[in-house]
């Protein structure tokens, strides 16, 4: 044993380990691996920890969170995928393991990939459901806009504006719409119309694009923005085919930003037709109406109901004439009669007077001293004075002979 | 003219039912005359609406504060700047 140790250069575990490091590393400077992930572990530090395997064997794999952050997709056990990585060894287990630098799915796109994933987890959540939908506004009078100010689409939006409805405002919140930090900037500008509260609708969206130009309206961040919206969101990214996950959960989805428009706005040519049918319909309404009052008035005027106060009048007229010459003559008979008796009593009263009977040549015979009317003969004696009145003053005379019957 | 100071809506759905008020033909005259005289104004009103030709756009522009301004923008010298 001693003579061995003398001969034999003998490693410390870290020196061997150093050796192995540097071997593999020398020997495999970076390089490409297929298989597929499992064992995948996620701890709090945000690195990430997984077996890459195929049907025979099995490497440990370490993906460092800044890298891991910068992931489009989530990475998932059993997901078959190509790493680039640097071989190298974990020292203090003596484990060789792969390094990732890159993580790309296989047989789809990273993009594609991660597209997919947050499609089926919104859609899980329920941010996709119709009930969440919110209704357009039929005549919006100010359209709130997400997009640059330099694409294609404002200049889209502002042109069928023009043709189909110009009388609208449309207000633009600038933001970039791909590239580094545009998502943050889509979400700003959502958060922002919704705390000014000054448009009816909002588009969002711009021109067409690769799907890493389309990939702002991808994120997480921008369709949640989009979900919590109380303004009601027209989605209007790239072209008819492209599909975001930004156009599943606003409230309707414009294939392109003109289709936006002419979803959003009336059509002022079928209007204006509108508007003349109705006018129309308002006059010959009005005209027909007063027709119909001037039929009724003339119907009126001619109707007996109307005839018949005027009627009534001119009878009434006729028989308060006649009551006053009725009147008059029951007055005329009545003073005349009155008259008539008058002179009847007058007459009569005449005619009893005894002045009237003397006034004929009759005359009246008292007998003295008792002044006693003197009507039979025998009453009287011989010698009995009398005093005759006449009509015209009387006598004193003495009775001389009496002749009884 | 400029934005609309009535929403276009309300304003054709009046016309649209003052023309059905008047047809249904059971209104007193001075009520019908009335109502004839505002629908005419609407619908001058609503194609007035309609002929306008130039849209307006502007920018919102967040203050300090809870305060925005919409400032005009033209998309020319939009694009000189950048």
């Amino acid at each position: 044993m001693e003579q061995y140790t003398s001969q034999v250069k003998i490693y410390t575990v870290w020196e061997l380990t150093q050796e192995i490091k540097s071997t593999l590393e020398q020997t495999f400077p970076a390089l490409w691996v297929e298989g597929e992930i499992s064992n995948l572990s996620q701890p709090f530090s945000g690195h990430v920890y997984f077996t890459l395997k195929d049907e025979s064997a099995q490497i440990r794999c370490v993906l460092w969170r800044n890298i891991a952050e910068y992931l489009p997709f989530q990475i998932e056990d059993g997901q078959h995928v190509i790493v680039l990585a640097k071989l190298s060894v974990y020292e203090k287990q003596g484990q060789y393991q792969l390094y990732v630098e890159d993580l790309h799915p296989v047989g789809i796109g990273k993009l594609e990939l991660a597209f997919q994933q947050l499609k089926e987890k919104l859609y899980n959540e329920g941010l996709f459901d119709e009930r969440h939908k919110q209704p357009i506004p039929k005549f919006p009078q100010r359209i709130g806009i997400v997009t640059s100010p330099t694409g294609a689409a404002i200049r889209d939006i502002l042109k069928i504006t023009r043709r189909r409805f110009p009388a609208v405002e449309l207000i633009l919140r600038p933001v970039r719409v791909q590239g580094e930090g545009a998502a943050e900037e889509i979400v700003q500008a959502i958060a922002e119309f919704n705390q000014f509260r000054v448009v009816d609708v909002l588009i969002v969206g711009r021109g067409g694009g690769s799907l890493e130009d389309l990939w702002a309206f991808n994120e997480e961040k921008v369709a949640r923005a989009i979900f919590v919206s109380r303004i009601p969101i027209v989605s209007a990214v790239g072209h008819e085919i492209d599909f975001t996950i930004v156009d599943f959960v606003a409230d309707l989805r414009a294939p392109t930003p003109s289709a936006a428009v002419e979803m959003i706005l009336p059509d002022r040519k079928e209007l204006a037709k509108e508007i003349r049918n109705v006018s129309r319909r308002l006059v010959s309404a009005q005209h027909s109406l007063i027709d119909s009052y001037r039929q009724r008035l003339k119907s009126v005027l001619t109707s007996y109901g109307l005839k018949r106060p005027a009627d009534i009048l001119l009878q009434n007229r006729q028989r308060l004439d006649e009551l006053i010459r009725q009147i008059s003559i029951a007055a005329a008979n009545l003073l005349q009669h009155a008259q008539q008796k008058f002179s009847t009593s007058v007459g009569r009263l005449n005619a009893l007077s005894p002045l009237a009977v003397l006034e004929r040549g009759y005359s009246v015979c008292y007998k003295l001293p008792e002044k006693k009317i003197v009507k039979i003969a025998s009453s009287l004696k011989l010698k009995d004075e009398l005093e005759v009145l006449l009509w015209k003053g009387k006598v004193h005379s003495q009775v001389t002979a009496i002749y009884p019957e | 003219m400029p934005a609309q100071k009535q929403s276009f809506e309300k304003a054709l759905s009046r016309l649209e039912e003052i023309a059905e008020k008047l047809e249904s033909g059971d209104l007193p005259l001075e009520e019908s005359l009335k109502i004839f005289k505002e629908g005419i104004e609407l619908s001058r009103w609503c194609s007035q609406v309609l002929n306008q030709t130039e849209s307006e756009l502007k920018k919102l522009v967040k203050l300090e504060g809870k305060k925005f301004k919409l400032e005009p923008l033209d998309l020319e010298s939009e694009n000189e700047a950048e």
